[in-house]
């Protein structure tokens, strides 16, 4: 009878995924795995085209996962992501600049970074708090304003390492800078399983795993508990005895953390730190990966991130490769502006009990 | 009405006061003359006035910032593109990109409506999405259509490739026809007049729709969606209607501030113009919910005399001219934050008063 009930169970579930699967996530599905199929047949390298995939998702999983926090505590996607990046920019190049290198460098960087993640973090909490219902919206422009900003303090700050100062003024950060010599690979570089074309970043991947868990630890926690009831009924968790301001002033320092951590992660794959107006569009991809791993604009899960960040970041290195061995023609970037701009146009217009 | 405190009025007015201190330090600085400056300013009220009127029409209807005014600027230059291609010139080539622009602005502001629509309450966010998503589909028209699909035949416009347009169109055959049809000189100052009245135009169109049955509905929409439906005013239609207005008069605009500028930037003209405008818009002094005519010309004027005057500052300050470039980006994004804070506070802070006066009410009752 438990065996019955059990196959019940499952094919519900088949169909309860289905529907909360939603359409758009399907075709996004449909045309990766469509893709992966075709790889193949137009000369493009499969083992070579899922480490690109992996080594992707390495980089940009924890910018992902820095959405979930905001989402438990019913403040919306956070749009706001280039504060978090910002912080993690300055922890960069302040440990660059204070001589630190090889991979300590990063364990610095993170160090140096999260002081001025928790500050800004709680600034931008405390205005968010104030401007409750509106917060998309104000947290795309604190982004926006906070990162030209930036732009001028890149050039005024006295920074003077020469590895990233302009060789001719002596002064001003460059745009770009290289991490050679740095933490560039730091993470991917630990225990990396290389076989054939196939290459995984293994540390990486295990410190997104760690922090995914810890993530997933703490929503499992009274305070974690605690931030799933404001979101999903901030008048119920008051009345509960819940501290609402404080809980969602919490989650957005996590999420500005985790974007500082985030872009620091990216980097080290990268090789290169991009600082100006580097970090003013971040944001949206980080947002769409996460609304395509099935997110809505008031609930996120571990399991959103890491679909949504694979199937994403998928479809960014997949198109190019196959579109141009197949067509001669690179649509990349158009259909990747439209797949995710299209994907948050979509999570926006559903209706959603809870946000207002 | 009622008595506004002198408090009331600097926090309605901060925003222009600041502008209005940051131009009187910068403008001795940047050492610019008075004839140039004022010169500039009259160009650029020409250049952008049309865009920035746009705006007025949705935050009348309650919707916000309108975020996808791009839409109608990217409407606007597929219809110069194509004029440009067919080889008319001078004001019929303006007149003919106006009447190609205006379908397709109709369509994508009966789009953008529909979308917004399912989105009430997070208008402005859907809006400033609904930009990037209809830019991806504007590069695809572009970058690809334009060619094997809509033919273009002159080298001139199209890549080398054989497909798709150049990132600059010249537009040299209408470059300023418009704002050089009635010439006017005074003291050295070039005054576009013929701009100014089409302008000025839209302006009493603008004034007389507020007047007219559909625009007392809008603003009974933009004051309370409930209380409207209640009093039989098909709510949903009104607010595409007001999107479809919006996206066409930015269209007409795009095309007035790109026959002044005199080339396309065909993938990065319109990605900056709503920014700027919303910008300038609030730095005369409107808010999300509130904005009139008087409140785009001051802006127009204080926003630019900035635009023109930091760069220029800047380097004399710092001796980097990329501070006052990078300055300038960052009050217009500060303006807009700025602005958005102010407006969901006062939302707020005028729930919280509605709340207590219906407890007292309550209380009052409950004695009785």
């Amino acid at each position: 009878m438990s065996e019955q009930t059990q196959s019940i169970t499952i094919k519900e579930r088949v169909q309860n995924f289905i529907e909360d699967f939603g359409l758009p996530r399907l075709i996004i599905t449909g045309f990766l795995i469509l893709l992966l199929i075709i790889a193949p047949f137009v000369g493009a390298d499969l083992p070579t085209q899922i480490s690109n995939i992996i080594n992707r998702f390495s980089w940009n999983g924890i910018l992902v996962l820095a959405m979930v926090p905001m989402v438990h505590s019913g403040c919306g996607l956070n749009f706001g992501l280039p504060l978090g990046i910002i912080s993690g920019l300055l922890g960069a190049t302040l440990s660059i600049e204070l001589g630190f290198t090889g991979p300590f460098s990063f364990v610095m960087a993170a160090l140096l970074a999260t002081p001025f993640a928790l500050v800004f973090g709680s600034v931008y909490g405390w205005l968010l708090n104030k401007i409750k219902g509106g917060e998309m919206m104000i947290a795309t422009y604190v982004g926006f304003s906070s990162v030209s900003l930036m732009c001028m303090m890149w050039l005024l700050l006295p920074y003077h390492s020469p590895n990233m100062v302009w060789g001719m003024a002596g002064k001003g950060l460059r745009t770009t800078i290289s991490l050679e010599g740095y933490y560039t690979q730091a993470l991917a570089n630990i225990l990396q399983i290389n076989i054939g074309n196939l290459s995984i970043p293994t540390g990486a991947i295990l410190f997104f795993a760690i922090l995914a868990f810890a993530m997933w630890a703490f929503l499992h926690t009274k305070t974690g508990t605690a931030m799933t009831a404001v979101g999903s009924n901030p008048d119920f968790a008051r009345s509960a005895g819940i501290n609402v301001d404080r809980i969602r002033l919490i989650s957005v320092v996590m999420s500005t953390w985790l974007a500082a951590i985030g872009i620091l992660v990216y980097e080290q794959g990268f090789g290169f730190v991009q600082l100006y107006m580097a970090p003013f569009y971040m944001a949206l991809p980080a947002v769409s990966a996460i609304l395509i791993g099935g997110a809505t604009v008031n609930k996120a899960t571990i399991t959103n991130v890491i679909v949504g960040t694979i199937l994403f970041q998928g479809i960014v290195t997949m198109t190019p490769t196959v579109m141009n061995n197949m067509i001669h023609l690179d649509m990349s970037e158009v259909i990747r502006i439209v797949v995710s701009n299209g994907m948050i146009l979509y999570a926006l217009t559903r209706k959603t009990e809870g946000t207002k | 009405m009622k008595k506004t405190s002198i408090r009331d009025l600097v926090t309605r007015f901060s925003v222009p006061l600041m502008f209005v201190l940051i131009c009187a330090v910068c403008a001795p600085i940047s050492g610019l003359s008075p004839t140039y400056l004022i010169n500039e300013i009259v160009t650029r009220m020409g250049r952008n006035a049309f865009l920035i009127l746009s705006l007025l029409i949705p935050i009348m209807a309650g919707m916000g910032l309108n975020f996808s005014m791009t839409l109608g600027a990217m409407a606007g230059e597929i219809g110069l593109i194509l004029v440009c291609d067919w080889q008319i010139v001078g004001i019929p080539g303006m007149i003919l990109a106006m009447i190609i622009s205006v379908p397709i602005s109709a369509l994508l502001g009966l789009f953008c409506g529909k979308v917004l629509n399912m989105a009430k309450g997070r208008e402005m966010i859907t809006s400033y999405i609904i930009s990037f998503f209809i830019n991806g589909i504007y590069q695809l028209v572009v970058l690809y259509m334009m060619g094997p699909i809509i033919p273009i035949k002159h080298g001139s416009i199209k890549l080398p490739r054989g497909y798709g347009i150049r990132n600059t169109v010249s537009l040299l055959s209408m470059r300023q026809k418009l704002d050089n049809l009635i010439p006017l000189n005074i003291a050295g100052i070039k005054i576009p007049v013929a701009t100014f009245i089409v302008v000025f135009i839209l302006c009493i169109v603008i004034v007389r729709f507020r007047k007219t049955k559909l625009g007392q509905d809008m603003r009974a929409v933009g004051q309370d969606m409930e209380v409207a439906r209640d009093a039989g005013i098909d709510v949903e239609r009104t607010r595409i209607i007001s999107m479809i207005l919006s996206t066409v008069f930015a269209g007409i605009g795009m095309i007035i501030y790109l026959q002044n500028m005199g080339n396309i930037a065909t993938y990065s003209s319109h990605s900056q113009i709503g920014m700027f405008c919303i910008a300038a818009l609030l730095v005369g002094g409107a808010s999300v919910d509130k904005a009139s005519i008087g409140n785009v010309f001051l802006g127009i004027i204080l926003f630019h005399t900035m635009f023109i005057v930091a760069p220029k500052a800047g380097t004399v300050i710092t001796g980097d001219s990329m501070i006052g470039e990078y300055f300038r980006v960052f009050v217009s994004y500060a303006v807009i934050t700025v602005a958005l804070i102010m407006y969901e506070t006062g939302k707020r802070r005028a729930k919280s008063r509605e709340g207590q006066m219906l407890a007292q009410q309550q209380e009052v009752s409950d004695e009785d």
